[in-house]
């Protein structure tokens, strides 16, 4: 048999041999792909769509009698439409008007209006508005002051744009979490832990190798989702796109700890799904992807600011804002980088190689 | 005792092993003594304490009690690493990533490894040059087994430790796999093996160790241990009727007798007065004759012997 030869015999340093397997076995799991890639893309295209502007606010308002039309018509923010009134207050029901007219029977002149409209949704109470600025104008009612309107057409304002950042996070952490533990379990239920173990690798090589795949991953995914809402929404980032970068690297290196994390003792798929729900969950939640957090009462901030996912979502805004990385992201920073270090110490102590 | 010494020698050695698992004892004060350029062998049936035993002489379960010392060092003395680079392990149920092929899979085990062979040779030296970029997935049963083998032998070890190789496999990739551990062997290498099918004992180890339920019963070289049956051929016999052992094994020719599964099993010298002293001997005893069989006595025939069980008996 031939003398044993040093340089590896054609193989290259463990770390990259084992982040160049971790590659390849991504690549070649088309439905992993899905996830990463496509999954966020639809998922901003069918919420852009949802929520995108309405353009020129216009109130979808029934009226009872024809009359009430007549004196409407001059409007233009107001779609009148006649109807009988038990068809106009099932479409009001419906929400397919904002608001129902109809005047009180009697003599009286100019006749008594009632609106109806669900004062829980701003659209009612906007049409309630313009539908009684209108038909006092219609009465005659004299205006005091004059003004002008000058629309403003922010487009960092949009649904869109608040968005696109919370699907970079929340892909940031699904794919983090998700990729790595899924993957680490599987490989321990195959007994390839175990037989890592018998090796000399040096067991924090292997968990490194998963997040330097994340990272060549993030790079790709989050280039992905912005480059989307750019050529679809025209949703810009303000900030430097290198700061972009930096904060989904920090990001996914924290989520890819923390799936180490989970993964780190799970014997089974199902126990390592339901840790990975039990976190992931209050993030979907509370970390503000899909609504700002401040719709929660305020005593709650502090503590929903301490969740990683929430620190990305504001980082990554402040940055699409056009806010500076460092000075006004620091905080955001550091959060992570605590979750990423303590957890990646505590999985690699806590790692179970059988 | 001197480890170093006996490194020389002695490639590994376990002195009073116990492994407890809840409810049950699974090494029970074992002793075993491996030496260099020899093929040593584990046979016993399923849930024998095997596989624990050979974990811990890998490192990868500590023993509860009891020593152990692989090339001249104890694990968790010195740097295991510098250990490990001189074994070669094939664990009993290790599932190879299936999405990878086969050069991925050794050039990654080769990677972990300062010294070793290069991925192409070993991939050669197991026979899968022409399935070198097919997936692990796609493999057989036995091309798969040899890939694991490949991963063993990626580190040119002095030390390879297989567990069950050739478990469920066909006897044609069976000789595969026993043509490359052989091919090791040749190049001085010292194998350390568990099985339970006693032909791949017989032609593969030069040593033998039988364990059951944790212990080990007998030791020697396959030959020895089938000599010490004192027997060439073993009569298996089922008969309807009462016998009486002392009778059948105070019969010409016949070495010992033990009773096995409803039956008996007739340890025989010399078959020519054996089997007519135990026909008249049924015929007296008014037990019809059943059903009779004879073969060359085998390591199987010890273990029955030994335990009164069969290696693959539940």
């Amino acid at each position: 048999m031939p003398e044993p030869t040093a340089s590896r015999g054609g193989a290259l340093h463990p770390l990259a041999e084992l982040t160049r397997v971790r590659v390849l076995e991504f690549l070649r799991e088309p439905e992993a792909l899905f996830w990463v890639f496509g999954f966020p893309v639809l998922l901003a295209l069918a919420l852009g769509i949802a929520f995108r502007d309405p353009g020129a606010a216009s109130y979808r308002v029934g009226v009872v009698d024809p009359a009430i039309a007549d004196r409407l018509a001059g409007a233009d923010d107001l779609n009148v439409t006649a109807m009988e009134r038990g068809a106009a207050l099932e479409a009001l029901g419906r929400g397919r008007l904002d608001l129902v007219v109809e005047a009180v029977p009697g003599d009286a002149a100019p006749p008594e209006f009632v609106f109806r409209f669900d004062p829980t949704r701003p659209e009612g109470r906007a049409a309630r508005l313009a539908v009684d600025d209108a038909l006092q104008r219609a009465y005659g009612r004299q205006d005091l002051l004059e003004h002008r309107d000058q629309p403003v057409a922010d487009r960092g304002s949009r649904y869109i744009d608040f968005l696109i950042p919370g699907l970079i996070g929340l892909n940031l952490m699904g794919s983090g979490m998700w990729g790595i533990g899924f993957s680490i379990v599987v490989a321990r239920t195959r007994g390839l832990l175990k037989r890592f173990a018998a090796t000399p690798m040096r067991r924090p090589h292997y968990l490194v190798s998963y997040a330097l795949s994340r990272l060549l991953f993030l790079v790709l995914e989050v280039a992905a989702i912005v480059g989307f809402g750019w050529l679809i929404f025209g949703v810009s980032v303000r900030g430097p796109l290198l700061a972009v970068l930096a904060i989904a690297i920090v990001g996914g290196l924290s989520f890819a700890a923390l799936g180490l994390l989970v993964a780190a003792r799970s014997r089974t798929i199902e126990a390592v799904s339901g840790w990975m729900n039990l976190l992931q969950l209050p993030m979907w939640l509370l970390s503000g992807s899909f609504f700002s957090y401040e719709r929660f009462p305020e005593a709650f901030w502090p503590a929903i600011r301490l969740l990683p996912l929430t620190a990305v979502n504001d980082a990554l805004r402040a940055v699409f804002r056009g806010e500076a990385l460092i000075a006004d992201s620091l905080p955001e920073l550091i959060v992570l980088a605590g979750w990423g270090l303590v957890s990646f110490a505590i999985a690699l102590r806590r790692f179970r190689w059988h | 005792m001197n480890g170093t010494e006996n490194g020389r020698t002695v490639a590994a050695r376990c002195v009073g092993l116990v492994k407890r698992y809840p409810g049950v004892v699974a090494v029970g004060g074992l002793d075993l003594e491996v030496r260099r350029g020899e093929c040593f062998g584990l046979l016993g049936p399923n849930g024998a304490g095997k596989t624990t035993t050979v974990e811990i002489l890998e490192g990868l379960t500590p023993p509860d009690d009891g020593v152990v010392e692989v090339l001249g060092q104890r694990w968790g003395t010195r740097d295991d690493r510098l250990l490990r680079e001189r074994l070669g392990i094939q664990l009993q149920e290790t599932k190879l990533a299936d999405k990878l092929t086969v050069t991925e899979t050794v050039r990654l085990f080769r990677s972990f490894y300062r010294q070793g062979r290069p991925v192409d040779e070993v991939i050669a030296l197991v026979s899968l040059d022409e399935k070198r970029n097919a997936r692990v997935g796609k493999l057989s049963g036995g091309q798969k087994q040899r890939l694991a083998l490949a991963c063993a032998l990626v580190s040119a070890p002095e030390l390879m430790f297989l567990d069950e190789p050739t478990t469920g496999l066909d006897p044609q990739a069976r000789r595969h796999v026993w043509d490359v551990v052989e091919t090791f062997r040749q190049g001085g290498g010292t194998v350390i093996l568990t099985t339970h099918y006693m032909e791949e004992a017989a032609r593969l180890c030069d040593r033998l160790a039988i364990v059951d339920h944790g212990r080990r019963i007998a030791l020697g070289t396959p030959a020895n241990l089938v000599a010490s049956l004192d027997a060439d051929q073993i009569l298996e016999l089922r008969a309807g009727g009462e016998l009486d052992a002392g009778r059948l094994g105070a019969l010409p020719g016949v070495a010992g007798v033990s009773a096995r599964n409803g039956g008996w099993m007739v340890r025989v010298r010399d078959v020519g007065a054996a089997l007519p002293a135990v026909l008249a001997e049924l015929e007296q005893a008014g037990a019809p004759l059943e059903q009779l069989t004879t073969h060359q006595a085998t390591l199987e025939d010890v273990f029955v012997h030994l335990t009164g069980r069969g290696l693959r008996d539940a």
